[in-house]
């Protein structure tokens, strides 16, 4: 036999490196075409769900345009307008105000010997609305000291107040909150409180005694006119309480308007002008409820008010129940990660069904490798789609609000940014987890339902209201249906008594802490899809 | 570094089946290498342990002196087709080879190149799930050959191949060969490789039961038996079977003699005025050659069981 000269491999020497791998892998995703439609039908399935909460939205306003309680309508009757606060947001801004004007600097000081009210909670088992009128404040009730830039809605204020259940409170701007001394007033336990203002800087105090005064808070409202007003307030916003359901779900039971009394004596106005006299009305309406007034006798004001001076909450039950949001635009995101799950396993599953697995670890015998430009080309088409799908959806499901006249519960751009570029994280993270549970369990089928399982479902007993709220809240703080937290547009208020469930777009996790627990929920798939994958023969 | 498959000692077990039990061999460059052995010998896993696919619980297998999970940009080392069927159906052909080469860091054209090498070019655009067997098994070898790696490796290439096909592949390997790779090649049916080997290694229950040249494996089947055509069988063979030889009937008109020189048997029959037709040193084919080898490794032999 003759000898013949070992072969050398004539192909031009190149790289090695991770970049050639990642191009292997992208090369293989764009090139199997089912998986690219698919990528398309995740952003139309999240278009599409987007423009059916848009378009879909009548029967709410359709019962609700009767007169009475509620805020001011406006369009084809179905928009509610509400006025926005110095930040954007949309308030509450109506209550009884016994005021003056106050130039310059100064301050209002002030003894509140008694908070009391009427309310009328729901009707009890004969349905809902409005019951008997019955004594009590509700726990926000609230009358105090204020100072407002002028008398419009939604203009800019700090007030020092005693409340029904909260203690005395600092508030400014709708969305301020701190807490001063705690306690129910009584003309045995009275609270003394203060306002003082120089320049925009607005301080508050509280004293039990009107000699020891502790400093509340202090808060600048910028471009603070010359000449505010300064005066005492009562409000008491509509009785709402939130209820457990039969079954587990939640809602809200809607009482009647409520009122409440402050009476204040030892009021002392300072700075400014002198004290002139008073005049009083109402800021915003009434709301048709016919309550508000004041007393004056002897140095004695006793305030009469209702309605109420805070942000008005998102979502179901409440007042802005009709608004539509971003979070009802992006209601098919479960649908489209749903989509991207199945694509994201396939991607893996696939090259086990036909062993094409070989083919892929004997070009890359380096498998970690492998597994990591499997789950950055899945992370980086599904955030594609997901940020694409989430961009039009609410694009979409504005522009189709505002062409019904029908009014969308703002958000202020970065939080609108922060929800899109959320929702294409989202979709990143969670086709990583379906790659390593396609990688861990190697069968499509079983993949797409533990993903489902994980973190659809989760997300769906909760948002469906058919696990109590603490269910709801364990689930959503626990499972990887967390990182749908990324797309909670709206603040929890404190100071408003609301349901704050993933219904209305309110998770009990941060964005950044629900996106982080499902980021570690991954994590761990992956470290162990990795450990299998070196581990077991292919 | 040169270029060859080197095994040593591979045991594996699956379960409760020994499928590797100490299969040892190495493969020489310039030459086909026929990797032979009924279903179940351990060829396939023996290609997976060489490829670093399966791990073996004892032993080694190195190419070019080095464990396959070693080598950089491996398919330019090593080529291998193991199983045709290993495709996405919605790929098409040219885009499966294309991230093949992609992950070697080769481009588009070398994918280009190895489609032109193995006729498949003008269906390079289809989808694979429209390819037949035969055309799955050209498509593997393109791949095979995209890093033009001085080692190759097939298992079962012939399979589901047309006679065209079968021909077409033969030549090829024998090509490679030619050029001075190392080419290893599977099969169950020893009659694949019978003009294609240079070399055998055959395989039974896990391990190697011979490595030998082709010629030498067919010399040591035949024996020394000799085939006589004759019209008058019954009388030749009384004739022989008196002269000392053990006869026996191999065909119609055809006597298998052994025990006795050609030319002793041409002698006898010519003294006994026995007419035959010709006398010729009986060649086993390697079919033979190989069923003789493996008698007591088949696994599952046909009427065993009744």
């Amino acid at each position: 036999m003759t000898v013949i000269a070992p072969y050398q491999s004539q192909v031009a020497d190149t790289r090695d490196g991770f970049g050639q791998l990642l191009r292997a892998e992208w090369t293989k995703f764009r090139t199997v075409r089912g998986w690219m439609i698919t990528l398309l039908v995740t952003v139309l399935v999240m278009v599409g769900f987007g423009l059916l909460s848009a378009a879909g939205t009548t029967s709410s306003c359709a019962q609700d345009t009767s007169s009475g309680p509620g805020p001011a309508r406006s369009g084809a009757g179905c928009l509610p307008t509400f006025p926005l606060g110095p930040g954007g947001e949309p308030v509450s801004d109506s209550f009884y105000l016994v005021h003056q004007p106050l130039t310059g600097n100064g301050s209002i000081t002030t003894r509140i010997t008694s908070l009391t009210g009427l309310v009328q909670p729901p009707n009890g088992s004969q349905g809902p609305g409005p019951g008997d009128t019955q004594p009590g404040v509700m726990p926000w009730s609230k009358a105090g000291v204020i100072i407002k830039q002028n008398l419009n809605q939604g203009s800019a204020y700090a007030a020092m107040m005693v409340t029904g259940g909260h203690g005395v409170r600092m508030q400014w701007n709708y969305t301020g909150d701190t807490a001063g001394l705690p306690g129910t007033v009584s003309a045995n336990s009275p609270r003394w409180l203060r306002l003082t203002r120089s320049g925009d800087v607005i301080t508050g105090y509280d004293s039990a005694n009107g000699t020891n005064w502790t400093q509340v808070g202090t808060v600048t409202l910028s471009g603070l006119p010359s000449t505010v007003q300064v005066g005492l307030f009562g409000a008491s916003p509509d009785y709402t309480s939130v209820v457990q359901n039969f079954g587990g779900g939640t809602s809200s039971k809607g009482g009647g308007p409520t009122q409440v009394t402050g009476v204040f004596d030892r009021v002392t106005l300072s700075g400014g002008s002198a004290a002139g006299p008073w005049a009083s009305g109402y800021v915003g309406a009434d709301n048709g409820s016919g309550i508000g007034g004041y007393h004056q006798a002897g140095g004695q004001f006793t305030v009469t008010g209702s309605g109420d001076i805070a942000p008005i909450a998102e979502g179901h039950g409440g007042p802005a129940d009709a608004a539509l949001t971003i979070h009802d635009y992006l209601l098919g995101t479960f649908a489209g990660l749903i989509a991207l799950a199945v694509i994201a396993a396939m991607f893996m599953t696939a090259e086990y069904r036909r062993n094409l697995i070989r083919v892929t670890l004997a070009a890359s015998p380096r498998r970690g490798r492998v597994l990591a430009a499997k789950a950055i080309v899945v992370a980086a088409v599904s955030f594609v789609a997901g940020l694409v799908g989430a961009a039009l959806a609410v694009a979409v499901g504005t522009a189709v609000t505002h062409s019904r006249g029908y009014w969308e519960f703002p958000v202020s751009g970065p939080v609108e940014a922060r929800v899109i570029v959320g929702t294409g994280l989202l979709a990143a993270v969670t086709a990583v987890l379906a790659l390593a549970i396609g990688t861990i369990v190697r069968r499509s089928a079983a993949t797409v339902a533990i993903v489902i399982v994980t973190i659809v479902l989760p997300y769906f007993l909760a948002v469906a209201s058919v696990v109590p709220l603490g269910v709801a809240d364990w689930l959503l703080r626990v499972t990887p249906a967390a990182g749908f937290a990324v797309q909670g547009a709206y603040p929890e208020y404190g100071q408003v008594t609301a349901i704050y469930s993933a219904l209305s777009g309110y998770y009990p996790l941060g964005a950044l802490a629900g996106l982080g627990l499902l980021c570690a929920w991954t994590a761990v798939a992956l470290a162990w899809a990795a450990v299998l994958l070196r581990r077991r023969d292919a | 570094m040169e270029a060859t498959i080197e095994v040593a000692g591979l045991r594996k077990r699956f379960g409760s089946a020994q499928a590797l039990d100490g299969m040892s061999f190495s493969v020489q460059p310039g030459q086909v290498t026929g990797f032979v052995g009924p279903n179940g010998a351990g060829k396939s896993t023996t290609m997976r342990v060489i490829l670093g696919l399966d791990s073996p619980d004892e032993g080694t297998a190195t190419i070019g002196g080095q464990p396959y999970h070693t080598l950089r940009r491996p398919l330019s080392h090593v080529g291998a087709l193991l199983d045709a069927a290993a495709l996405q159906p919605s790929r098409r052909a040219r885009n499966h080879l294309l991230w093949l080469a992609h992950s070697q860091g080769l481009s588009g054209r070398r994918a280009d190149e190895v489609l032109q090498l193995t006729g498949l070019a003008s269906v390079a655009k289809r989808k694979t799930g429209g390819y037949s067997l035969g055309m799955r098994q050209r498509l593997g070898i393109a791949g095979a050959l995209l890093g033009d790696p001085p080692v190759l490796m097939m298992d079962e290439p012939f399979n589901g191949m047309d006679p065209e096909g079968i021909v077409w592949m033969r030549g090829f390997l024998r090509s490679l060969a030619a050029e001075g790779r190392a080419v290893l090649v599977s099969s169950h049916l020893m009659s694949e490789l019978q003009d294609t080997a240079d070399h055998l290694v055959v395989a039974g229950r896990g391990k190697v039961i011979a490595d030998t040249s082709v010629a030498s494996l067919i010399e040591a089947a035949s024996g020394d038996r000799v085939s006589v055509r004759t019209a008058a069988s019954a009388e030749a063979m009384t004739v022989l079977a008196h002269a000392g030889a053990t006869v026996a009937a191999s065909g119609p008109g055809v006597l298998a003699v052994s025990g006795l020189p050609a030319e002793r048997i041409v002698a006898a029959l010519t003294e006994s005025r026995v007419p035959f037709g010709e006398v010729t040193a009986h060649r086993a084919t390697l079919e033979e050659a190989y069923m003789e080898l493996t008698r007591d490794s088949v696994e599952f032999r046909a009427g065993a069981t009744s």
